[in-house]
């Protein structure tokens, strides 16, 4: 049973994307709390907006690792989301710091509800595509 | 004028008698805000007390009634965490982040000025020195106020005790240095320049580079002295009038109303009514006397025309034309000129219903075609402004315009053109729905009628249709059901401001008050019960607050415990429902609280076991003091800090004498205890700052010239004690403008400054104001030049967005150190405001505005002078935050205006101005259908400038609405213009400007949609005729307005900043402002006399009808006021009567008026002092004057009179009648 690239490239492929679950129910919470008035708008925004680009970062990690390896099928999965976050972070508010979250408009009701809908989606998707590379690693090292 | 048409419609100060029934506008304080008249109480009254300072002159509390109440509630030593509401949200100030525990005054800071890495030799500023300027108008203009003016105690409400007790409200408006001063003497040379700032003199950038000719602004006249009067409030009541005329039982067929029974409303509004008849279904079915629903349906503003005058037209034939065959609305009565225009009226009309005759689908042919029997319908005109109230005395005169006396209909009036009785229509089944215009004619109708009229006497018949009709009549009033063809009635503007609609709660709080319209407003004012169908309605929906106006009457009331719900905090207001003597149930969240013992004692019959007579039950306005757990620390003192900017541009303007010399004059009027401070920062390429410490006789000047990090020299002298430091602070404002009068570095450190600010600011919280005339181009915060003049006309507009956070960052972090950033932008080039407007629009500030100020051209000093005085001696509130609480089931959507929103509901407000603004818009997101009423509170908890933390809770009731009709009736156009323009410019930003353009017109398209939906009318592009509820009729002619404004033009040269600083002003005015600049008012001023109120005691001037703003309403023999609020066009044409000019501009001949003037000459005669009379009268509900300009009808710059005309196509957009009609081809 060789250790294949791809095989590595889903074994890491798993850790990160259970980071990138954690990151999206953090952020699921932090909104849910924005709107149930437990914190204060620039806190929240201060706490958020830094790990917006480690996740695209891991995100794309994968991706890379995936292309490197040829598993074009998870590659293409997660094609789409690469795309919604280039469009996100090129239409971001004027800021000076890295991030996405205004904290003076993030209380606009629109905005909040687009985010958290963001959030569970994004959620929902890191888990489906965790058992799928859980799956796919399982494929690679047997068919190795 | 001459190339203006002329117009028929001018001559049209017709007889006196016009205005014979409008009352003279009376105006009930208690009424209108429904508050608790509190001079009436007795002076015992222990739970409330009249606001010391209030403006009212009426109702001026003796000193006795209030001492015994009043109590200290500066309790310093309170621990805030110790405070049972500590958790409360809501009841908090902003959590600060440093020295929660701090006493007021600010802890000294470590930093010392021997510290400095390079600090200057500070300079001393001679205590001699001062100007060798005049103010350009100190004193020597043509007295802007005579000398026994006492200006009136208005727009400042100081309702703190009264330490400083007059000091506000007396504080004469005097521009130049108070005479006590010392004298100017010579400047500079005692005051040696800082050499090492100022080594390098780089040129000075070109002025003026990218910007047209200046501004035409004026001086204004002065406010005058009188008990200031509420827009709105001018609107004369109808008194009824005794049917007099041809009786109402007379020929039934003029009735153009519809006989159909009651669409829905308040239950409690049939008392006093009979009910329609119950013959009311055959006749309809025969069509003789079925409504008429074409167009107008409405009242004809009958009431207030001479009842028995004859009908001065019933021979004329009908005008060819159709459209300005509308009489003016509005309660006064049009002139007998303008009656043709009712009878043209109606020939003209649409076919409606059932045709009895052939005459074709249009009305134009159906005016030729007099049938035999057709009786003279009048086509009756839109609805004035004013229903005549239900009653019997009120029933509709129609007869007046029926000359012909009840008797054989058919031949009454033969040669008449009208055929009302051909419209009338088939009566919809459903109660609730308007008869339907496709209904199919019946060719056979004049038989069947002829049938009937066998059959039945014909009196008899004749008075069952009166009185069906006028019942109709009656019934379409009492719901506000009218409808408009917007489309035939040209001349649709009200001649006098309307009231906003009515609020019809239902019968258990049909006596409550509410809270006024001008406080309080909502778009509609019956809430869609479900979300569907506010969808259905396409109509905005949400609410416009003025949360800090200046009151009147405004209970303040002082009590151990405030009554609150348990649940959701909301305040106990009048609309909350008693279970029993011991228990409330909230009306936001329906919970069931207890009541405190003590809400049971009545303090006005000092009994107990009524809460109901509560001042907090009666108004729903009130000011609460509030106890010591409503604050997080003691309540900060008043602090001022000034930013100057000092750059090469901003000597060139001059602004510096002005402002200072203004500051100057009001030292003793800002609002503050003996705790107030004040502090002065100038800036070009490094910051100046003042020590003005114990011990100096003279201010000392400590230049940084580090501005990429600032720091502060010495922290505890810049920010100084008014009181304690006032001489040095007024010598210091004497020496600054002729010490920043050499040339200077063309650079601007603003950023540097505005952080020096923050970090002098932050321990206390307080104002800052920033004058600005230029870019700022060095350190933090520096900015490039982003217009593009050529862009200037374009469609699309770029750079409305910041060009970086950094203002906006700053703007937070005031906000939460509770520091406003107030910026007067007086640039003469771009100055990139859409950036620069951060530091304001997130600190709650505020950005005024003077483009291309010079301070040599007299007007604008004249204009920075009033802006500033009424800044500097407003009210202010501290450390505020409004709270937003709705019932259950509508929540807040987007909030526009200046703050920071903290959470869902509130708002951070570091100060709050009385002349502020704000809008929310609003969602349902459940049903309503169980609720009988909405509510919403607005909860303002701000700490005066005299250092008590206060409370004011605005409460508004509207009832609920389950169909379409009742919702569209129940709009509020104006509301909703103001919250759209606020919606606008937020899709400008997010969007872009025609996708913003694109989306307001698609609000007439909608709303009128819609309507047609409710009433299923034919679509817009098949019908002849655009139908709007009668409540919605303004909004078409709105929105072009709206476009128009310099905000949303496209095509016409705007400058970037103008048009920023348009969105910002749209944002934060409040509402009445908001439509004045939005649809000036235009006012014939040339036969003043005809207006003037000859009987009336306080109110002598004159009160002439609006016009709507189109050319074909100015006459070449008149003169015309424009007054958008900001400034007053006085627009003279050429051939107004030679007596005019002489009496009001002293000149004898048109030519010898000057092409424009700043100022209105005060003669001695009576048609002077009757304009000048009204342009106070005008002035009087706004901040501060407006500016006046007067221009002959040939000078050059007229346009800018003309550009006004929104009515009127121009360049690159729609006139009125082209916007309707695109209007109606999109109506679906």
């Amino acid at each position: 049973m060789a250790f294949s690239f791809p095989a590595f490239s889903y074994i890491i492929a798993l850790i990160v994307d259970a980071f990138l679950i954690f990151f999206s129910i953090f952020h699921v919470i932090a909104f849910d709390e924005l709107k149930t008035d437990y914190k204060n708008p620039i806190d929240q925004c201060n706490s958020l907006n830094p790990l917006v680009l480690p996740e695209y970062l891991l995100h794309l990690l994968i991706n890379v690792l995936f292309l490197l390896s040829g598993e074009w099928f998870s590659l293409l999965i997660n094609i789409p989301l690469i795309l919604y976050h280039l469009h996100r972070y090129y239409t971001r508010p004027v800021m000076s710091g890295p991030g996405l979250y205004d904290p003076t408009s993030i209380m606009n009701a629109d905005v909040l509800t687009v985010c958290q809908r963001e959030g569970w989606i994004k959620l929902a998707f890191y888990l489906l595509s965790f058992f799928l590379y859980l799956y796919g690693m399982i494929v690679v090292l047997i068919a190795a | 004028m001459s190339n203006l048409p002329p117009n028929p419609y001018n001559n049209f100060p017709g007889p006196p008698q016009v205005n014979a029934n409008t009352a003279p506008p009376t105006f009930n304080h208690n009424q209108q805000f429904g508050q608790v008249p509190v001079s009436q109480l007795p002076p015992g009254y222990g739970g409330i007390k009249q606001d010391p300072n209030s403006n009212s002159p009426l109702h001026a509390p003796s000193p006795a009634a209030q001492n015994h109440v009043l109590h200290n509630v500066n309790n310093y030593s309170q621990s805030a965490s110790s405070s049972p509401a500590f958790n409360q949200p809501g009841m908090m100030p902003p959590p600060l982040k440093q020295n929660l525990q701090s006493s007021p005054m600010r802890p000294p800071m470590s930093t010392a000025p021997n510290s400095l890495p390079n600090p200057l030799p500070p300079h001393n500023v001679p205590l001699s020195s001062a100007s060798p300027r005049t103010v350009p108008n100190a004193n020597s203009s043509p007295a802007p106020y005579p000398p026994s003016y006492h200006p009136p105690q208005r727009q400042i409400n100081d309702n703190a005790p009264p330490l400083i007790p007059s000091s506000q409200t007396t504080q004469p408006l005097v521009n130049g240095p108070p005479s006590s001063l010392p004298p100017t003497g010579p400047p500079q040379s005692q005051y040696p320049v800082s050499s090492s700032a100022y080594s390098s003199l780089p040129g000075s950038k070109p002025l003026n580079s990218g910007y047209g000719p200046g501004l035409m602004n004026t001086p204004y006249a002065p406010p005058p002295g009188q008990v200031p009067k509420p827009p709105g409030s001018t609107m004369p009541s109808q008194p009824p009038i005794p049917f007099s005329g041809p009786p109402v039982s007379g020929p039934p067929r003029n009735s153009p109303l519809v006989p159909g029974p009651p669409v829905s409303g308040p239950p409690g509004g049939m008392q006093g009514f009979n009910g329609p008849p119950p013959t009311q279904g055959p006749p309809r079915q025969v069509g003789i006397n079925g409504p008429n629903v074409s167009g107008p349906s409405a009242m004809p503003p009958g009431p207030s025309k001479p009842l028995g005058q004859p009908p001065p037209s019933m021979g004329q034939p009908p005008a060819p034309m159709g459209l300005v065959s509308g009489p003016p609305m509005g309660p006064g009565a049009p002139s007998p000129q303008q009656y043709p225009g009712q009878y043209r009226n109606g020939p003209q009309g649409p076919p409606m219903g059932p045709s009895v005759q052939p005459t074709g689908p249009l009305g134009t042919s159906t005016g030729h075609m007099p049938p035999p029997n057709n009786f003279s319908g009048p086509q009756n005109p839109p609805a004035g402004s004013q229903m005549p109230p239900m009653g019997q005395q009120s029933l509709p005169p129609m007869g007046h315009q029926m000359g012909p006396p009840p008797g054989p209909i058919v031949q009454t009036a033969p040669g008449l053109k009208s055929n009302m009785q051909n419209r009338y229509p088939q009566m919809a089944s459903a109660p609730g729905n308007y008869p339907n215009h496709q209904a199919p004619p019946i060719p056979s109708l004049s038989q069947q009628q002829a049938n009937i009229m066998k059959q039945f006497p014909q009196q008899h018949l004749t008075q069952q249709m009166g009185q069906l009709s006028v019942t109709k009549q009656g019934f379409d009033q009492l719901w506000g059901h009218h409808m408009v063809d917007l489309l035939q009635c040209k001349h649709i503007l009200p001649e006098y401001p309307e009231d906003p609609p009515e609020i019809k709660l239902a019968h258990q709080f049909a006596d409550s008050s509410n809270c006024s319209p001008e406080v309080f407003r909502c778009t509609i004012n019956r809430i869609p019960e479900t979300n569907n169908l506010l969808q259905k309605s396409r109509l905005p929906l949400g609410i416009l607050i003025h949360p800090f106006k200046d009151l009147n009457h405004l209970p303040v009331i002082q009590c151990a415990t405030i009554v609150r719900c348990r649940a959701c905090r909301t305040y106990i207001n009048p609309f909350v429902y008693f279970v029993d003597a011991k228990r409330w149930k909230c009306n936001l969240c329906y919970r069931v609280n207890d009541l405190p013992e003590e809400f049971q004692y009545d303090p006005v019959s000092k009994s107990y076991g009524d809460p109901t007579r509560r001042p907090e039950i009666k108004s729903a306005t009130i000011e609460f003091i509030a106890p010591g757990e409503y604050m997080l620390r003691p309540p900060q003192p008043a602090v001022y800090l000034f930013l100057f900017d000092v750059s090469q541009l901003a000597r060139e303007s001059g602004y510096l004498q002005v402002a200072c010399d203004t500051l100057k004059a009001n030292l003793e009027a800002l609002p503050g205890d003996a705790r107030t401070q004040i502090g002065i920062i100038c800036y070009d390429a490094h910051v100046h700052y003042y020590l003005m410490s114990e011990g100096l006789t003279r201010p000392k000047e400590m230049t940084v010239l580090d501005i990429d990090d600032v720091f502060l020299p010495s922290p505890s002298s810049l920010l100084v004690n008014l009181s304690e430091r006032r001489e040095l602070v007024r010598e210091l404002l004497t020496v600054l403008p002729s010490r920043y009068s050499t040339p200077a570095p063309p650079s601007s450190a603003l950023g540097a400054a505005l952080q020096a600010a923050y970090k002098l600011m932050a321990p206390t919280g307080g104002r800052i104001t920033v004058f600005q005339t230029c870019l700022p181009n060095v350190g933090p915060g520096a900015l490039q030049p982003r217009e593009d003049p050529n862009a200037r006309s374009s469609k699309e507009v770029a750079h409305l967005n910041p060009a970086t956070d950094f203002y906006k960052r700053l703007a937070l972090d005031c906000s939460g150190a509770q520091i406003a950033v107030d910026l007067f932008l007086l640039n003469s080039q771009y100055a990139d405001l859409a950036s620069l407007s951060g530091m304001s629009k997130f600190s709650a500030g505020t950005v005024y505005h003077i483009p291309l100020f010079r301070a040599t051209r007299h007007h604008q000093a004249e204009q920075l002078n009033r802006m500033l005085t009424r800044y500097l001696t407003r009210k202010i509130g501290f450390e505020a935050v409004m709270r937003v609480r709705c019932t259950r089931g509508i929540s807040i959507h987007t909030f526009h205006g200046n703050f920071f929103v903290r959470s869902t509901d509130l708002l951070s407000l570091p100060n709050v101005s009385p002349d502020a603004g704000f809008g929310m818009q609003l969602t349902i997101e459940e049903s309503l259908s169980d609720l009988q009423q909405v509510c919403f509170q607005a909860a303002l908890l701000y700490t005066s400038s005299k250092g008590e933390r206060r409370i004011r809770v605005h409460t508004l009731a509207l009832p609920t609405a389950s169909n379409l009709t009742d919702v569209l009736h129940a709009a509020d156009t104006q509301c909703i213009i103001g919250l759209l323009s606020k919606m606008a410019v937020d899709r400008c930003m997010s969007a872009s400007m025609s996708e913003a353009r694109e989306a307001v017109m698609n609000v007439a398209v909608d709303a009128l949609s819609a309507f047609r939906l409710a009433q299923n009318l034919p679509a817009g592009a098949n019908s002849s005729a655009l139908h709007a509820p009668h409540s919605l009729r303004l909004l078409p002619l709105y929105l072009l307005a709206l476009l128009k404004r310099k905000a949303f033009r496209t095509g016409t040269s705007t400058r970037l900043d103008d048009r920023v600083w348009d969105m910002c002003n749209v944002k934060v005015s409040p509402l009445g402002a908001l439509v004045r600049a939005v649809y000036p008012d235009l006012f014939p001023v040339h036969q003043l006399a005809h207006y003037a109120h000859h009987d009336d005691d306080d109110d002598h001037a004159p009160d002439p009808p609006r016009l709507q703003l189109t050319a074909e309403r100015i006459n070449s023999t008149g003169a015309y006021l424009l007054d958008d609020g900001e400034s007053m066009i006085l627009y003279v044409c050429h051939g107004v009567s030679p007596a005019f000019l002489s009496e009001t501009f002293g000149v004898t001949a048109f030519s010898q008026l000057p092409d424009e003037m700043r100022s209105l000459p005060r003669a001695a005669s009576h048609g002077s002092a009757l304009l000048h009379a009204f342009i106070d009268k005008l002035n009087d509900d706004r901040p501060y004057a407006s500016d006046i300009l007067i221009l002959r009808d040939n000078s050059p710059s007229r346009t800018l009179f003309t550009e006004r005309l929104v009515e009127d196509r121009v360049e690159s957009a729609f006139s009125y009648y082209e916007f309707l009609q695109h209007v109606k081809n999109q109506v679906k």
